[in-house]
C-alpha cells in the first residue's frame, strides 16, 4: 500500500480546512447554534419534553447528524471535484497510487472535518444543556461511521459532477430534505401514521434514530435495523466508487 | 531491452476520432526522442496512454519490462510527467505542492533534494509563495519540478517550451541535458523543430494516430536533408548555360544564381568540375553560399507528402 500517497493526499485536504478556517468550521458551528436557539430555545419552549427527554436536549443528535451529513458530503465532493476541474487529477491517475488509497486520503480527510465539526457541535451543545450520554462509545463509533459513509457519497457526487451547481444539486435536493424529514428534530410517533410508513423508506432516518439512541437510549426504529441500513448504505457507496475506478467513468477518457 | 516498449496500440474516442491506429515504438533507455506531428496527430495521447492517463481501446504498453495495466505501480513510479497545459492548485506553497507530488509517488519527504530540485528551476526563492501568486513561466517551472520531485528514470515533457520565454526555454533545455547525461530517458513532444533538432537522438514522426517513421536525427538528416550549393553571378542569366545542362542545377527566381543540389557524404560531390565548367563560359562569378536542409524543412516535406 502507498501510505505516502494517503498521507500527501490527507495532509493536503487538511491544509485547506485550516487556510479556510471560517467556511470550513466555524461556519458550521455558527448555524448549528443558531438551529440550537430557534428550535431549541423558540420552538421547544412549547414541546418540553419527547419520551421523558427535554426537547432541546433531544434536537441535539439530529443537529449533529443535520450539520455532519452536509458537511461529510460537502468536503468530499469539493475534495475530489477540484482536482478534476483544475486538471490536477492528472497527477493522481499517473501516479503509483490505486482507487482504495485515493479514497482512504479523500474520505479520511473529509470525515476528520466532520467528525471534528461535530464534536464542536456536540461540547457547543452542552453549553445550552445539560447532556447524559448513555452509550459514549457507540456514540463516537456511530459518529465515525456515518462521516465516513457519507463521506463516500460525497466522493461520489464529485466524481459524477460537471459542474459546481451539480455539485451542489443532491446535498440541497436530497440530503437537506432527508435529514429534515427523518426526525432530526421530531419523534417518529409525532407524525400521522400515513407520514410515519413514509418515513420508514428515508434511510437518513435509521441513522438519527440509533444515533439518539447513543445519547438516550431511545430509538424511533430497533437499533437492528439502524445499523443494517448503514451497513447496506456504505457497501453501496463502496461498490460505486470502485466501478467507478475500475471503468475510469468521468475520469479517464 | 528497451525501457518503453509499445505494441499495436490502438485509441478511438467517442466521438470516432481514430487517436491512435496500430502504433508500435520502442524508446532506448537513456536517449532523448521527439515526438513530432502537426496538431491531432496523437502525440499527447500517446503520452497520455503510457502514463494511465486513458484507457485504450487495445495493444500493450510496457515500461521497464513492466506492463503499464497490470504493474501500474510498478511502471509509474519510474515516470514523470510534465503535461502539456499548467494544472496547479493555486492556493498551494511551490514547495507543498512538488512535495504533494513526491508523496503521490510513494517516496517521503526529502528537503535536501526538493530545495536542490527547487535551486536548478530557479525556484528557491519562491517555495513560500502561493502557485497563484507566480507569473505563467514560473508555473512552467513549478510543472517541471514536481515531474522531478520523485526522480523519474523516465521524463515526458509534452510541449514544455510552449509560450515561454527564451530565458526559461534555455533554462529547460539545461536541465534536460544534465538529466540526460545522468541517464534519464527523455520523451518530447514539440512544435519547435530547432528544438527537437538540438536535443533528439531520435525522431518519431506521426501523423493521424499512426508513427510515420522512427529514426536517428543524424541519419534522418544525411538521408532527407538536401545540401545545396548557391552560385551567385554579377549579371543575371536567361538559362542555364548548355555546358552546364549536365548538373543537377535549378535557377533561381531573379536569374541571378544557379542552385546545385548534392550529396556532401558521397566521394565525388562534383564541385570542382562545375565550377571549372562555370570558368569555361562567359559568367562572371558574384558569391559562393552553402546550405543544408533543416528538420523543419524535412518535417513539413514529410507532412505534405
Amino acid at each position: 500500500m502507498n501510505l505516502y500517497a494517503i498521507a500527501a493526499i490527507y495532509r493536503f485536504e487538511m491544509a485547506r480546512t485550516f487556510r479556510t478556517l471560517v467556511q470550513s468550521i466555524i461556519s458550521p458551528v455558527i448555524s448549528t447554534v443558531l438551529y440550537f436557539i430557534v428550535f431549541g430555545a423558540a420552538i421547544g419552549s412549547g414541546i418540553q419534553t419527547i419520551e421523558g427527554i427535554h426537547y432541546s436536549a433531544f434536537i441535539v443528535p439530529g443537529l449533529i447528524m443535520l450539520t455532519v451529513l452536509m458537511q461529510s458530503v460537502a468536503n468530499a465532493s469539493f475534495g475530489i471535484y477540484f482536482p478534476k476541474f483544475l486538471g490536477t487529477i492528472y497527477e493522481h491517475l499517473s501516479a503509483p497510487v490505486s482507487f482504495l488509497e485515493i479514497i482512504i486520503g479523500y474520505v479520511g480527510a473529509a470525515a476528520t472535518k466532520s467528525f471534528i465539526i461535530g464534536m464542536i457541535i456536540l461540547i457547543t451543545s452542552s453549553l445550552f444543556v445539560p447532556l447524559n450520554i448513555s452509550h459514549p462509545v457507540w456514540m463516537i463509533a456511530l459518529l465515525v461511521i456515518n462521516c465516513v459513509t457519507f463521506s463516500l457519497l460525497g466522493f461520489i457526487i464529485g466524481i459524477l459532477s460537471n459542474n459546481f451547481e451539480q455539485l451542489n444539486l443532491v446535498p440541497m435536493l436530497i440530503i437537506t430534505p432527508l435529514v429534515f424529514l427523518g426526525g432530526s428534530f421530531y419523534a417518529l410517533e409525532m407524525l400521522p401514521s400515513f407520514w410515519q410508513t413514509v418515513t420508514l423508506f428515508n434511510p437518513v432516518m435509521y441513522l438519527i434514530s440509533v444515533f439518539r439512541w447513543a445519547f438516550f437510549d431511545v430509538a424511533d426504529v430497533p437499533v437492528f435495523h439502524s445499523f443494517l441500513a448503514t451497513l447496506v448504505f456504505s457497501i453501496t457507496c463502496t461498490t460505486i466508487i470502485y466501478w467507478i475506478f475500475k471503468t475510469g467513468y468521468k475520469l479517464k477518457n | 531491452m528497451p525501457i518503453i516498449s509499445i505494441s499495436n496500440l490502438s485509441k478511438s474516442f467517442s466521438d470516432g476520432t481514430n487517436a491512435l491506429d496500430d502504433v508500435n515504438l520502442e524508446v532506448n533507455e537513456g536517449e532523448i526522442i521527439a515526438l513530432l506531428g502537426p496538431n491531432g496527430a496523437g502525440k499527447t495521447t500517446l503520452i497520455s496512454a503510457i502514463c494511465g492517463l486513458l484507457k485504450y481501446d487495445s495493444g500493450r504498453i510496457k515500461v521497464n519490462g513492466y506492463d503499464t495495466v497490470t504493474e501500474y505501480r510498478r511502471t509509474r513510479k519510474l515516470i514523470g510527467l510534465v503535461p502539456q497545459e499548467i494544472m496547479l492548485e493555486p492556493f498551494e506553497t511551490v514547495y507543498d505542492t512538488i512535495r504533494f507530488t513526491r508523496g503521490m509517488f510513494g517516496y517521503p519527504e526529502n528537503k535536501e533534494l526538493l530545495n536542490n530540485i527547487l535551486q536548478k528551476l530557479s525556484l528557491f526563492d519562491k517555495r513560500k509563495q502561493m502557485i497563484k501568486e507566480l507569473s505563467g513561466g514560473m508555473k512552467r517551472r513549478v510543472m517541471i519540478a514536481k515531474a522531478l520531485s520523485h526522480s523519474p528514470k523516465i521524463l515526458f515533457l509534452d510541449e514544455p517550451t510552449a509560450g515561454v520565454d527564451v530565458e526559461l526555454r534555455r533554462d529547460m533545455w539545461n536541465v534536460v541535458g544534465s538529466l540526460k547525461s545522468k541517464g534519464v530517458t527523455i520523451v518530447l513532444t514539440t512544435h519547435y523543430i530547432e528544438e527537437a533538432e538540438m536535443m533528439a537522438d531520435r525522431i518519431a514522426l506521426l501523423n493521424k494516430g499512426q508513427i510515420i517513421f522512427v529514426e536517428n536525427k543524424e541519419s534522418l538528416m544525411a538521408r532527407m536533408g538536401k545540401k545545396e550549393l548557391t552560385i551567385n553571378f554579377q549579371s543575371p542569366i536567361s538559362s542555364i548555360p548548355e555546358a552546364l545542362s549536365k548538373y543537377k542545377l535549378a535557377l533561381s527566381q531573379d536569374q541571378f544564381s544557379l542552385i546545385y543540389s548534392y550529396d556532401n557524404k558521397a566521394s565525388r560531390t562534383g564541385i570542382t568540375r562545375l565550377m571549372r565548367d562555370i570558368a569555361s563560359t562567359n559568367l562572371i562569378l558574384q558569391d559562393l553560399k552553402t546550405s543544408q536542409s533543416s528538420l523543419e524543412d524535412i518535417f513539413v516535406r514529410m507532412i505534405r507528402n
